[in-house]
């Protein structure tokens, strides 16, 4: 099994940044490699701030910080990932753009070198398609914010060797996250649950069969589940939702997938939720109004 | 406070002997609760009390109260409290209203429920009301998904306990709380919509059949 010490992040966005600071956590050295400067930029804010956070509350020591900042750079230079062991992809979720970074990644990196998507609804195998190394491309999805959450869906493409896949399973246990194995299918199992039921929670608002209110209440106290779907629906981000369910309905042409109407009248009329201050609910700043 | 009075039409889901609920009730009050199985038939109209409450199953008020044009609605409210299966009742009332329901008797039953320290939600008349209808289709869908291999049992349960902070995985779930009982109400709401989510998932299908077998 191939010795994971340089970790590669493509894509310094939302789920990049924090992947990076998890590598750099557990001793990788980081290499972040974004195509745009101000993002590299904001992830390095983002990252200092972090940690700045953990030390205050007494998680991590200034030593550490400083050792784990010193073995960490940031790049628009593709081929500063020439030395990593092991390159994450965070980039946007298209397959085009995912395919041509493997792509040319295949060229840059050593042979042993395996590469992983985090995407969300692509296919493992569709990614690593034509990259020259299929046998070593794994399914790595981490659930947002990286940095906090434990969970990783790992999955094989149909290509992926065994070897390949049980290095990146031990890479990603050494990290102190933890693994679930699941089939290279659309969403995984936390998307493949999560997008068709908050669309039935969206048809049930949109046919009048109870206030946002009333249902994330329901679910709450009914299930004990921490957040109601309204909320969580207004964290995700509506046009996100849009987007994932695109992404889905294209590949299960499962009509619980299709975005509901009253999600893509929503998007239009500018309620996308907490980042617009009104989705299912209102917000002023960080207050919630509504419940 | 309102003061209520109980009927009992066979056994209750929501309120079994013994709940508490049931201490505050009295020989009679201003409000009625048709409690059991047998409540939606047992129902009678009666316009002098401020609310009459009958509990459902997975059928709707309109049973009892019968419906027309859209435009029903009276004094008399469906009560649920969500309960899976075996599994203890919740503390979630699901509230059903008719198109023209009294809001005065909407008020008082959720007055009513609130102060018997219930969390109370309210929704249209329509079978599976909130919880079942969003629900079923999740766990048959996790069923049907253990079948295909798309994950183990125990990583489907752990991947939405730690990734969506859901106190239970859907497969843990049902086999404690009964997949034989998981099968009767989706069941009973494929029936209703007819759309292939609600259809029983195998798996629930031979849980039934061993129920019925007396396996
Ligand atoms: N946001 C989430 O909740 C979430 C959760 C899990 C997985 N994901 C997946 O993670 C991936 C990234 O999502 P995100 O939300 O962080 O997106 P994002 O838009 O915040 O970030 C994407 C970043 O990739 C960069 N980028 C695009 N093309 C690139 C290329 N060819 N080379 C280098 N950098 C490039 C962009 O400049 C941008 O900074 C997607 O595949 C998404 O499906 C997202």
């Amino acid at each position: 099994m191939t010795e994971i010490s340089t970790v590669g992040v493509c894509g310094a966005g939302t789920m990049g940044a924090g992947i990076a600071i998890v590598a750099a956590r557990a001793g990788h050295r980081v290499v972040l490699y974004d195509t745009k400067t101000e993002t590299l930029e904001r992830a390095a804010t983002q990252t200092a701030g972090f940690f700045g956070k953990s030390v205050e509350r007494g998680k991590l020591t200034q030593e550490q910080v400083d050792g784990f900042l010193g073995a960490y750079t940031r790049t628009t230079d593709i081929n500063a990932l020439a030395d990593c062991d092991l390159v994450i992809e965070a980039v946007f979720e298209n397959l085009v753009v995912k395919r041509e970074l493997f792509g040319k990644l295949n060229g840059i990196c050593p042979a042993h070198t395996i590469f992983a998507s985090n995407t969300s609804t692509l296919s493992i195998t569709e990614i690593a398609g034509g990259c020259g190394r299929e046998d070593r491309v794994v399914g790595m999805h981490f659930c947002l914010p990286a940095q906090l959450m434990k969970l990783v869906e790992m999955s094989p493409g149909l290509n992926t060797s065994p070897d390949s896949f049980r290095t990146a399973w031990a890479f990603c246990e050494a990290l102190g996250q933890r693994p679930v194995r699941t089939k290279d299918s659309p969403g995984f199992v936390l998307n493949y649950f999560l997008v068709p039921f908050n669309n039935d929670v969206i048809r049930m608002v949109e046919a009048g069969v109870a206030e946002p209110a009333d249902i994330d209440r329901a679910i709450k106290a009914g299930l004990g589940y921490k957040m109601g779907p309204c909320e969580l629906l207004d964290l995700i981000g509506l046009d996100t939702q849009v987007l994932l369910c695109e992404a889905f309905y294209d590949v299960t042409h499962d009509a619980r997938c299709a975005a509901p109407p009253l999600l893509k009248r929503m998007v239009a009329a500018g309620h996308l939720g907490r980042k617009s201050g009104r989705g299912f609910f209102q917000y002023d700043k960080d207050a919630m109004f509504g419940g | 406070m309102n003061t209520f009075q109980i009927i009992d039409a066979g056994e209750s889901r929501s309120f079994p002997l013994g709940d508490p609920f049931r201490d505050a009730a009295g020989d009679s009050g201003d409000i009625l609760v048709f409690l059991g199985a047998g409540a939606t038939a047992a129902y009678r109209p009666d316009a002098s009390k401020t609310a009459i409450l009958v509990e459902l199953g997975t059928e709707c008020l309109g049973v009892a109260t019968g419906e027309s044009r859209g435009e029903e609605g009276s004094n008399a409210l469906g009560v649920a409290r969500f309960r899976l299966g075996d599994g203890e009742p919740s503390d979630l009332i699901e509230l059903v209203r008719q198109p023209a329901t009294d809001p005065k008797a909407l008020d008082a039953a959720k007055a009513l429920l609130e102060g018997a320290g219930f969390q109370v939600s309210v929704c249209a008349d329509f079978a599976g009301r909130i919880l079942d209808r969003l629900i079923r289709p999740y766990y048959n869908e996790a069923l049907a998904k253990l079948d295909e291999g798309l994950a183990s049992a125990s990583d489907m349960d752990l991947t939405v306990k730690l990734g969506l902070g859901y106190p239970e995985g859907p497969i843990e779930l049902l086999e404690r709380t009964g997949l034989h009982h998981h099968h009767d109400v989706t069941q009973a709401l494929f029936e209703v919509y007819g759309t292939k989510h609600y259809a029983p998932a195998r798996r629930a299908k031979v849980a039934k059949q061993r129920s019925e077998q007396g396996s």
